[in-house]
């Protein structure tokens, strides 16, 4: 490895450890900032003019937020995401409660897992429409279910006081799934001494899991409410395929509520859409700096 | 193990368990269920408002005849592969190549890169959507699969640079350190060291990243407006405006629709899972 190496080479030799990240960092990074990172401001900035996505912008400064705050729709629906977030963290002990009872050796219980999982893989359009047909009323299987309870008969999904409630029901079905697969990996990896050791003082049921269990869980526990959190803020298709946001605007959540004004038919609204997204965005923001503060806290200790 | 092994409970309650179980899994899929046997229920029995007792006779073959003859379904699903397969790639190798350098190289701004690669992935995507829009319809892929496979692969690879970094850490640093020393380029280092230990992770992200994208009704819906390009959670979501009350036209569409990222699943069942837990063990 001796012979003359042409200068520019010898550059590269030198400082390849410096400049290599940086080209394999490119394409992605590129993208990223296209498609990501530059949209987040663009929003940001034209939640500040009034667009109907075609002609000029006209700059209005708060002038759409000044309006959210007065909008009836806009409450609704944030009152509607404060109950998705609300509910949607019952899939959490759902899906322990799932993981405990499947947690088990019996022959085929590898196949019971996987098809217990088989709701969070199909698409949210399916979930949507197959709820939306068990809700059905006169034949529906739940709405007869629910006759047959109360001894009245409710079209959960065009009833202004059900509907929410109706559409996380079927929200939760997949995500009870998700949370239940993170706790069977989790379960998989507890330390079986010291659940034996605790045993042996005579610890079980409840109290085991709660105090033994559970603490070893939390990785798991915490990979759920991110992924529950971040999921139950996000819905979007579930309203979209089974109420579009009715009965009178009474299922919108914010999410849902922006793509309506912005892509309007009675014309785009896109500088308002854009402030309700910048709405959103910061809520979801609270939650995606904790989570990011707790991995750099873990990247430091390790 | 927790709870306590069934094996050493009482018979009875051993007994009860292998009833319980699949009692219990009929019960949590009955929707699946339901639209499995709608799906091949002959459209008399909806007319004649049997929808969920026994059906009447085997009406699979025409209704799914039906679904594929009279509306475009077959071309929803091409178009979702044509949207999904590129998307899978693109974004897969995209981040093989970031993963590779947050995970290996020390620098300045790589903690700060790596999580603003982990906050994209969780934002909300109506903050991005009337910038997208704007930017694909200047651009001219409004209403094309092209279109969608761009934003797909950018949003993507925020997820895949997470997990390929993660992956790459958790590898032996020594095999990197000891072919610097005997002097190879950062790039073969990559190309013929870490890549081919890298598999378990490209096929992980690759059935990942096939779901979530197969799956992906918003984007569809805003990037793409003719059938000519629509993927078929969208195409679903029309079709279901035409066939009112058509239930089982629905329930076969939707199966249709459901299969590949269910076959996917199945086919590839330990990748899938160690994916979507990555985290999920430690730390």
């Amino acid at each position: 490895m001796s012979e003359a190496v042409p200068s520019s080479t010898g550059y590269w030799k030198k400082n390849q450890q410096r400049l290599a990240p940086w080209l394999f960092l490119a394409p992605g990074m590129a993208m990223f900032v296209i498609y990501v990172l530059f949209p987040i401001i663009e929003s940001i900035w034209i939640s500040f003019h009034d667009w109907d996505g075609l002609g000029d912008k006209v700059w209005i400064g708060l002038g759409n937020y000044v309006e959210l705050m007065g909008d009836d729709s806009f409450y609704t629906s944030l009152k509607n995401n404060v109950l998705w977030l609300v509910l949607y963290l019952l899939s959490i002990p759902a899906g322990l409660a799932v993981a405990l009872f499947l947690n088990q050796t019996v022959t085929g219980i590898r196949l019971y897992k996987s098809l217990f999982f088989f709701p969070f893989v199909i698409s949210q359009v399916v979930v949507g429409l197959i709820f939306t047909w068990f809700y059905a009323p006169d034949f529906g299987l739940f709405s007869k279910l629910i006759e047959n309870l109360t001894g009245q008969q409710i079209a959960i999904l065009a009833d202004e006081r059900f509907v929410t409630y109706g559409i996380i029901v079927a929200g939760l079905w997949p995500q009870t799934a998700y949370c239940m697969i993170l706790y069977l990996t989790g379960l998989n990896n507890i330390n079986p001494e010291q659940v034996e050791a605790a045993r042996m003082d005579g610890a079980k049921g409840i109290k085991l899991l709660w105090y033994v269990v559970l603490p070893q869980l939390a990785p798991a526990t915490f990979i759920a409410m991110v992924v529950t959190v971040i999921g139950s803020l996000r819905s979007f298709d579930l309203v979209s395929i089974m109420t579009s946001g009715g009965p009178y605007g009474s299922s919108q959540v914010l999410s849902y509520f922006m793509y309506e004004q912005a892509l309007s038919e009675y014309g785009f609204r896109m500088g308002y859409g854009a402030a309700i997204a910048v709405v959103l965005f910061l809520i979801m923001m609270i939650f995606i700096t904790l989570f990011i503060v707790r991995m750099l806290m873990q990247e430091r200790n390790s | 193990m927790f709870p306590t092994p069934i094996q050493k409970a009482s018979p009875f309650a051993q007994t009860a368990y292998k009833v319980v179980l699949p009692l219990a899994l009929v019960l949590w899929l009955l929707p699946l269920i339901g639209v499995a046997i709608t799906s091949v229920r002959p459209a008399s029995d909806l007319a004649a408002g049997n929808y969920f007792g026994i059906p009447s006779g085997f009406g699979g073959v025409e209704n799914y005849t039906a679904v594929f003859r009279d509306s475009p379904i077959g071309l929803y699903i091409l178009n979702s592969f044509k949207v999904t397969i590129p998307t899978v790639i693109g974004a897969v190798a995209l981040s093989c190549l970031t993963g590779f350098a947050l995970a290996v190289y020390k620098f300045r701004a790589n903690l700060l890169l790596f999580f603003m690669f982990v906050a994209g992935n969780f934002i909300p995507f109506q903050i991005l959507m009337v910038p997208v829009r704007d930017m694909t319809l200047k651009a001219g892929l409004y209403d094309t699969t092209l279109g969608l496979v761009l934003f797909h692969v950018a949003f993507q690879t925020g997820f895949c640079t997470l997990f390929m970094r993660n992956f790459i850490k958790g590898l032996p640093f020594a095999l990197i350190e000891s072919a610097r020393v005997e002097g190879v380029s950062e790039w073969r280092i990559f190309r013929y060291i870490v890549l081919p230990l890298m598999r378990p992770a490209i096929a992980a992200l690759s059935v990942l990243v096939f779901t979530f994208v197969w799956n992906d009704y918003f984007w569809a819906t805003v990037l793409v407006q003719g059938q000519h390009a629509m993927p078929v959670t969208a195409g679903l979501y029309s079709l279901n405006g035409q066939w009112v009350a058509a239930w089982h036209l629905v329930s076969a569409g939707s199966i249709v629709a459901a299969l590949p990222p269910v076959a996917m699943f199945f086919l590839m069942q330990k990748h899938f899972i160690a994916g979507l837990t990555l985290g999920a063990t430690k730390g």
